[in-house]
């Protein structure tokens, strides 16, 4: 009897300290100091502007480090500042998914938030369902201002804001994929450092020269949520009329053209014709690892690892456009900012004001320096902040040149659900299920089924 | 006679009224927490029921029939079962093993317990985590390995054959020890005086446990068969962790199917519906313990 008492504390105690683990362990992407300082933001902002200072609650998720919500904080609280009549409350909603569930939780609470950030692919969705409201009126109400403000937003970013001709965003982390390769590498291949691979053709013979029984020539991700990303790259780089894998509306997705299976073909043969990427599937995050070890030569990934490149790598890297097939082309992605549909005409105002300063040039500016986000905007190239930022790190500015050849990634009306069938396909094709052609076919049929409801 | 009745009734139904009384708390609770939200699972899953819609709509059994004519729903629910069958028996006979080897008066044995225990206390995040660098694709652990044994890496997360088997082997080794304080429990039950007149009359070690052990045993491999698999359908972490359901869904389990409807593709009514196929799924695992809870299978 003793013993079992013993043995059940034993378990009790288990469980508690297994509960206890479990609450110290930070959510992956939760930056764990965000707790305590936008308590303290709150505390600071509130302060002065205690009483009938209008409050407006604003969801944002963060998909990199932690400093981002110590930004974010600092943003609301500069806002606050310059007008103190209006308290924005940022609150921190985990991953993009979770964002969108804890809008539509709150939503059905009858108390949604009056601004987001979510993902510029989910706005058709945003659209249809009433969570976000077109902004052509409030744009068009600040008179030639508004043209401009718009205007001077990159078009690559700029061009995945539209639902049905009207804007229902405003770019904010938004990032484009550029290739990072490996200087020494090349000039221990014979290769010359200065000249990356512009076309496939370049990309398979400089990936056989650099490929040894150490190291693979080229690495891509992809794992479910990273191919979809990729693949539009080389789809739009195969299309002979830059078509991209979506029509503009988002109704239709053309994921079985010749060119694209094409494409697929290309990945498939990158693994087993030319054998100079590994087999199977390589995850997103560990692809940066195996390039900052020298594994990996050349890698596909976004431009927000420019940080943890540069500062991780032990020799000489180079970042240059993606190879391209019948054009140059560069998928985009990342989050806009969205006003919630059904507040009052006041708070609509407020989060109005709230979005264009934290766009404005500074911001924008700062943001992509703290976060390695694509600047959203022109002038944000013109000022301080950005040019000693390129003179630093030189090989950041690829991706603004890239940008005028980058196109929106896949984004559909309900994009998550489309993506994955096209993530899984992909990967049907990778392991051997299917062949690129039945693979792109069945990810076609699929899709047109989810899509059908929307024609 | 009559009064005594009476009174006797009197008595159980103020007795009645405290147990309910106590009971009342955690009743209140189970009612909001478990039995409100499998009612209401049950209706939604008659209902179409997205993103943005203010009231779910009713539409019978609409969301199962596009189920059941789905192809993945039939490799989602294979991959449950044979995930299920990968890790149960083997996690049960290595925790009955570990019970067996702990189950003595040697020094050191708390802290071989404690050893065996601690994979337990450690979140599944956590344990995901690690597992990772052991199964990462050619820097890991596991492929190291390979190659220093002048094999070819597998980078088994990748791999649609290898991907559920080496998840299975990670669940084992964290499962074991849970299930080997079961066993423990059960072992140390057993008296030792049964133990001691075998011996006597010239038992073996190996005859000691076939004829005495595992018999008296019985009633405690039911109950571990039971947690362990329903403790095995409860499982998602890992799969989000580690492979997203990756390649091709071939490591995609009922659970993480669930939340990827709910909560990716926000169809809550495609996801109450395989709610309530979980659900059932589990009812029927747990059914044989029910029944045996009736016919009190015991020998002590």
């Amino acid at each position: 009897m003793k013993k079992m008492k013993r043995i059940a504390s034993l378990i009790t105690a288990g469980v508690i300290v297994s509960g206890l683990l479990s609450a110290c362990q930070p959510k992956e992407t939760q930056p764990t100091a965000a707790a305590p300082a936008s308590e303290a933001a709150a505390q600071q902002t509130t302060a002065p502007a205690a009483g009938d200072a209008l409050k407006l609650t604003f969801y944002y998720p963060v998909n990199v480090g932690g400093s981002a919500a110590q930004i974010i904080d600092q943003i609301c609280a500069d806002f606050t500042a310059e007008n103190p009549d209006i308290v924005v409350e940022p609150v921190y909603t985990g991953n993009y998914d979770d964002t969108v569930t804890k809008i539509q939780t709150a939503i059905s609470g009858g108390n949604p938030p009056d601004v987001f950030i979510s993902l510029a692919t989910q706005r058709f969705t945003m659209a249809s369902t009433g969570m976000a409201m077109p902004l052509d009126a409030l744009i068009a109400a600040d008179g030639e201002e508004g043209k401009a403000y718009i205007a001077d937003f990159l078009e690559g970013f700029m061009e995945d804001s539209y639902v049905d001709g009207q804007i229902y965003s405003i770019p904010f982390q938004r990032s484009t994929m550029v290739l990072y390769y490996n200087k020494d590498a090349f000039a221990e291949a014979g290769l010359d450092p200065e000249k990356p691979p512009t076309t496939w053709d370049e990309l398979v013979a400089y990936g056989t020269a650099l490929t040894n029984d150490d190291r693979t020539g080229v690495g891509i991700a992809l794992n479910s949520g990273s191919a979809q990303w990729a693949f539009t790259g080389f789809a739009l780089q195969n299309s002979v009329d830059g078509i991209n894998l979506m029509s503009d509306d988002g109704k239709q997705v053309y994921f079985n053209t010749p060119e694209n299976v094409e494409a697929l073909q290309f990945w498939l043969d990158l693994q087993n014709k030319y054998k100079i990427m590994a087999e199977g599937i390589v995850q997103w995050t560990d692809l940066p690892t195996q390039f900052l070890a020298g594994e990996v030569a050349m890698i596909y990934h976004t431009t927000g690892n420019m940080a943890n490149i540069n500062i991780n790598a032990e020799f000489e890297f180079g970042t240059a456009f993606l190879p391209g097939s019948k054009r140059v082309a560069a998928p985009t992605g990342g989050g806009n900012f969205y006003i919630s549909s059904g507040i009052s005409d006041e708070r609509v105002q407020a989060a109005w004001k709230f979005i264009k300063f934290a766009t404005n040039t500074e911001n924008a500016a700062k943001w992509s320096l703290d976060t390695g986000y694509v600047a959203t905007r022109y002038s944000c190239f013109e000022t301080d902040t950005i040019k000693n930022y390129y003179a630093e790190v030189p090989q950041a500015k690829v991706a603004f040149d890239q940008l005028p050849y980058a196109k929106p990634e896949l984004t559909t009306y309900n994009a998550a659900e489309i993506w994955r069938i096209l993530n899984d396909n992909i990967q049907a094709a990778v392991v051997g299920d299917a062949t690129a052609e039945e693979a792109l076919n069945n990810a076609q049929a699929e899709a047109e089924a989810v899509l059908a409801e929307y024609q | 006679m009559k009064d005594a009745n009476k009174k006797q009734s009197r008595f159980n139904s103020k007795k009645e009224l405290t147990a309910w009384a106590l009971m009342a708390p955690a009743l209140f609770f189970m009612l909001i927490f478990t039995v409100y939200p499998i009612f209401r699972s049950c209706y939604l899953s008659l209902t179409k029921y997205q993103l943005g819609m203010a009231e779910p709509e009713f539409i019978g059994l609409k969301n199962y029939v596009t189920l059941f004519k789905n192809p993945l729903f039939y490799k989602i629910m294979k991959n449950t079962i044979v995930f299920g069958l990968m890790t149960v028996i083997p996690s049960m006979a290595s925790g009955l093993g570990l019970a067996l080897l702990v189950n003595r008066k040697t020094k050191g044995v708390g802290f071989m317990r404690t050893a065996y225990f601690y994979p337990v206390v450690m979140p599944m995040i956590a344990v995901a985590s690690v597992w990772m660098f052991i199964y990462m694709a050619k820097n890991g652990l596991f492929d190291q390995l390979l190659i220093t044994f002048g094999l070819k890496p597998m980078n088994v997360l990748s791999n649609k054959k290898t991907v559920l088997p080496a998840m299975a082997v990670m669940y084992v080794w964290k499962e074991a020890g849970y299930l080997m304080i079961f066993f423990l429990s059960g072992l140390q039950n057993i008296s030792e005086d049964v133990m001691e007149a075998a011996t006597l009359d010239g038992a073996k070690p190996f005859t000691l446990f076939r004829k005495i052990i595992l018999p008296l045993l019985g009633p405690t491999f039911l109950f571990v068969s039971t947690i362990a698999f329903t403790n095995c359908f409860k499982l998602v972490d890992h799969v989000v962790i580690m492979t997203e359901g990756a390649p091709n869904n071939a490591s995609t389990m009922l659970l993480y199917y669930i939340y990827q409807q709910g909560f990716t593709n926000f169809n809550y009514g495609l996801s109450s519906a395989l709610t309530v196929i979980m659900l059932a799924l589990l009812l029927v695992v747990s059914l044989p313990r029910f029944i045996s809870q009736d016919k009190k299978i015991h020998y002590n």
